[in-house]
């Protein structure tokens, strides 16, 4: 028998560099939180603003050429959308490809993955801003600002996909004398065409939510619409346009929802809707990735 | 007259890292017929050995001969038309998952095709034809729809043995084909990939991990070690002595 009994063996140490990082950070928000005036009181001083504007608001004024410009302003919005998703996608497939470091060499994917991080770097306000003062007011001002995101978002998204991939695939593709267009239709594509296509339904989601919000500055869609209302004070036609909005952004939602679901998941339409379906997708999702 | 698959391999070293050889100058001339297998511990480059046949991996020094060019010199356009002609078959089959049984198989004719045929799948109506044979001959054909991540270790090795043979290829590479396999498959595969390259006059060079299954199939050993080779000759030349040299230790002879 070995007799040499020592102190029981704590398998969890206390971290104490962990439990300062997080004192330190719960420290700081109280004090930002005191210099930004961000207190109880103020908040209750808000409110009875927050009363006038709200009893403004209801009932939502649809009526008339109200309609009008609501329906005029969200088909622009979602042409916007649609528009900048499809030129953002063609764009960032290249680019998300050069940036791969698996598959490029350092010389393309360095600075590929510059423009990326350029194309990240500013909001889609501050890039609308900027389209709009370089090619005036509008709609084309508009898809510019979302094509930009979309490049800085997709191709990233990509890029990391691609480096994801198992490489033995791709060795066989090669080893069978394929050009490299070939190898990346038959050993890349089908390893990445799934989350892909989930990064794309995702980014037309974003660029929906997006659309609404570039007419702000000017660059065309509901937004404009949205912000003029506001600056007439027009709270009824103010919500009426965030009803309209909250709309298309779930009809976006649920059809984004369905192509995933029939390009995934092999389902059809019926299929999705009913019940059990969005269980059986997570399954199917955890097998499959 | 019959063409010459022979290969000769002179003075080829490979470095991974600068002045750390893996391949310590391999000389070899390899028939161009039956099967020969290359037999040694892990880690001492086999897998590099044959990767540098078909250039999946890039040799430091050295020629590898094969019908009149130096596979080792080759570029671009004309090291893919050399590596159409060189079939391989990997230890862990490197099917791609996500394409079916019969894309797998057909991934032997992508050497041939220009990319927007292959992005069509617009194979001609021969090579469909010889794909659906070839999975008749490996038992799988009513796989052909079926995606490759849905088969056994065994059938997806029988369909890389096909998308090798696909390529009509003048030799056959295979790294462990076996190694990922239990005994009873191994022997089937070994069998299997000795019968479609033997009818097709294919000579095979075959990395092995199983001494014995490499002596029943293989009429020619050669025993690497420390990135050389220190036995060449056939199975019944190999004796209990060689082993010893080449794995190094006996306790595991019996």
């Amino acid at each position: 028998m070995n007799a040499t009994i020592t102190a029981p063996r704590n398998p969890f140490p206390a971290n104490w560099a962990t439990r300062i990082g997080w004192l330190v950070l719960l420290v700081y928000c109280v004090w930002a939180a005191a210099q930004l005036d961000f207190t109880w009181d103020r908040f209750v001083a808000g409110l009875a603003n927050a009363e006038r504007f709200l009893s403004r608001m209801f009932p939502p004024a649809f009526g008339g050429d109200k309609w009008e410009m609501i329906v005029k302003g969200l088909t622009e919005s979602l042409e916007i959308a649609i528009i900048a998703s499809a030129l953002g996608i063609a764009i960032s497939l290249p680019i998300g490809l050069m940036a791969s470091r698996n598959l490029s060499p350092l010389w393309l994917s360095w600075p590929a993955r510059f423009l990326i991080a350029l194309c990240r770097s500013f909001h889609p306000v501050i890039v609308a801003i900027i389209f709009v003062k370089a090619v005036g007011f509008g709609a084309i001002a508009g898809i510019g600002a979302l094509v930009v995101g979309s490049i800085g978002f997709i191709s990233k998204l990509f890029a990391d996909a691609i480096e994801e991939i198992s490489l033995k695939q791709v060795e066989a593709v090669r080893a069978s004398g394929a050009s490299f267009a070939n190898v990346l239709t038959y050993g890349v594509l089908p390893q990445v065409f799934g989350r892909f296509l989930g990064f794309c339904t995702y980014q037309l989601d974003s660029n929906l939510r997006n659309s609404t919000m570039v007419g702000i500055v000017g660059a065309g869609g509901i937004g404009g619409t949205l912000f003029s209302a506001f600056q007439r004070f027009d709270y009824d036609f103010v919500l009426a346009i965030l009803i309209s909005i909250i709309t298309l952004i779930f009809i976006g939602e649920i059809l984004s929802n369905v192509l995933r679901a029939v390009f995934l998941d092999n389902k059809t339409i019926s299929q999705w809707f009913s019940r059990g379906g969005a269980r059986a997708r997570v399954t199917a999702r955890g097998l499959d990735e | 007259m019959t063409i010459d698959r022979s290969i000769q391999i002179r003075s080829l070293v490979k470095e991974y890292k600068r002045g750390v050889p893996v391949l310590k100058g391999i000389d070899l001339t390899i028939a161009g017929e039956g099967i020969t297998a290359i037999i040694g511990p892990s880690g001492t480059g086999k897998s590099t050995l044959i990767r540098c046949i078909n250039r999946l991996i890039e040799p430091t020094a050295g020629e590898i001969l094969f019908q009149g060019v130096d596979l080792a010199k080759l570029k671009g356009a004309e090291l893919r038309a050399a590596r159409r002609t060189i079939g391989m078959v990997f230890q862990e089959y490197n099917l791609v998952e996500r394409l079916t049984v019969m894309e797998n198989v057909l991934t032997g004719r992508l050497g041939y095709m220009s990319a927007f045929k292959a992005w069509l799948r617009k194979f001609t109506p021969a090579d469909i034809e010889e794909a659906f044979t070839l999975l008749d001959a490996v038992g799988l054909a009513s796989f052909a729809n079926q995606r490759a991540d849905a088969l056994s270790g065994g059938q997806r090795q029988r369909v890389g043995i096909a998308r090798a043979i696909m390529q009509h290829p003048e030799i056959l590479l295979a790294d462990e084909p076996t190694s990922s396999l239990d005994p009873k498959t191994s022997v089937e595969i070994m069998e299997l990939m000795a019968n479609l390259a033997g009818k097709r006059n294919i000579p095979v060079i075959v990395n092995i991990h199983n001494v014995e299954l490499a002596k029943r199939f293989c009429q020619r050993m050669i025993g690497m070690t420390g990135g050389k080779v220190v036995f060449d000759g056939t199975p019944a030349q190999l004796t209990d002595e060689n082993l010893k040299t080449i794995y190094g230790g006996e306790n595991w002879i019996e």
